[in-house]
């Protein structure tokens, strides 16, 4: 499944566009940026709350691939700038972490 | 128009981890001017042009009964009543705070209640200060003074210790810049991508580096980071000004925190920073007094998971 997937596939609304869309290896999600540099995978996209700034530099160095920013969190445009510059891809959804996670779960075996 | 000029959500990062660390006790004016409830309204009014202030607790044995605000002297004045005993005429529900509250209560009290002070109760619920918007300004500005004495002090390291190398570098990490947090290890992992083919490698070196720079962010009075490639490794060396570290192997447990409730809602401070650090490194060692943290951090790169090109460098 391809990162642009999330959109197309699942409906998760794009919020930053400029990156390579590339295979998602699985995804994680986790609240706690220590915990995501330590367990989350390369290429995965990570389902969080953490809409700031430092949940791109925690993806930057882990090689995470998208962001998925749950509950409608409202997302910085210093968040999204920084996004940019990295090639990370961010969506958005209004639905919870539990929600959000189960459906990229599925949408990955399928594939 | 709020009495309060600050915030709990939107000011500065500084201020935000001020108003989250300080308790209301640390804060409060704790000489309460008070009354017994057989004072007069005149006397509470002359108290007020005494003192300067715009508002007397009613309170007993160290038991708030209920305040005399300006307000309330006014009314009396308007309607003369002046000469009646407080006990009549005071307000009775009253708003109070505790103080082992954070600072940060203190402040969204006054947005929502729009009143000029606030009596503190402790939690045996006895009168023990009372808390207005001039107490938490000159608290902040006496806070902010200690932190310049402090950022004068600091960077006056000798790097003498650091290791060196084909490639040196160094970055100054301010604390509580979350603004910035993240650029040096961003440079560092620039750095041995040019020189370090395996991507896995690369990932424990960003870890390594995102976490200990995090900790100066987070714990330090600030400090620096300095990165050295000699010999096949990669050397992450930290030097803080202080507080110091109590209690390292503390520090090492996984889930050990002293992190507070703002620095964790931002994802920070879950406890597994300098615990994740030694997972992902070879070599690990850290130093702490009051004065300041030196923690040393290397990571030996193969020879195969070097880029071709850069062999033998």
């Amino acid at each position: 499944m391809k990162i642009s997937q999330l959109e197309t596939t699942l409906g998760f609304k794009t919020v930053q566009g400029t990156y390579d869309d590339r295979e998602m290896s699985c995804g994680y999600t986790s609240d706690l940026l220590s915990d995501v540099m330590a367990n989350a995978r390369e290429d995965c996209v990570l389902i969080t709350i953490q809409a700031h700034k430092n949940a791109v530099a925690v993806a930057t160095m882990a090689g995470i691939a998208a962001i998925l920013v749950c509950n409608s969190r409202p997302i910085p445009d210093d968040m999204i700038e920084a996004a940019r510059s990295e090639g990370i891809a961010v969506f958005i959804t209004e639905k919870s972490q539990f929600i959000a996670g189960g459906e990229i779960y599925q949408a990955l075996s399928r594939t | 128009m709020s009495p309060m000029i600050l915030n709990t959500e939107d000011s500065p990062p500084f201020i935000l981890e001020l108003i989250y660390r300080l308790r209301i006790r640390d804060v409060m004016t704790r000489t309460v001017i008070s009354v017994p409830r057989g004072a007069r309204m005149r006397d509470v009014q002359a108290l007020m042009k005494e003192n300067a202030i715009t508002g007397i607790p009613v309170a007993e044995d160290g038991r708030l009964l209920g305040l005399v605000s300006v307000d309330d002297i006014l009314n009396a004045l308007i309607d003369g009543f002046i000469d009646d005993v407080v006990e009549n005429r005071m307000t009775r529900n009253l708003i109070v705070l505790e103080d082992d509250m954070p600072l940060s209560f203190a402040i969204s009290y006054f947005e929502k209640y729009r009143y000029g002070r606030f009596p503190i109760l402790d939690r045996n619920k006895r009168l023990v200060g009372i808390i207005s918007s001039r107490d938490i300004l000159i608290k902040l500005l006496l806070e902010f003074n200690t932190e310049m004495e402090n950022l004068e002090k600091q960077f006056k390291w000798s790097d003498g210790e650091v290791p060196a190398g084909s490639t040196r570098c160094e970055f100054a990490v301010r604390k509580f810049d979350f603004e910035n947090a993240g650029k040096a290890s961003f440079e560092i992992k620039k750095l041995c991508k040019e020189r370090i083919g395996d991507p896995k490698v690369i990932r424990r070196i960003a870890v390594a580096a995102y976490e200990l720079e995090m900790n100066l962010v987070v714990h330090s009075n600030g400090g620096k980071m300095f990165f050295s490639w000699a010999d096949n490794k990669a050397t992450i060396v930290v030097v803080d000004s202080g507080p110091g570290i109590p209690n390292v192997e503390d520090a090492l447990r996984e889930g050990f925190t002293t992190a507070t409730e703002w620095v964790q809602s931002l994802g920070f401070g879950a406890g597994m920073g300098l615990p994740n650090t030694k997972r992902v490194t070879d070599e690990f060692s850290i130093e702490s007094s009051p004065k300041g943290t030196k923690v040393t951090a290397a990571i030996r790169v193969n020879q195969d998971e070097l880029l071709p090109h850069k062999e033998g460098e």
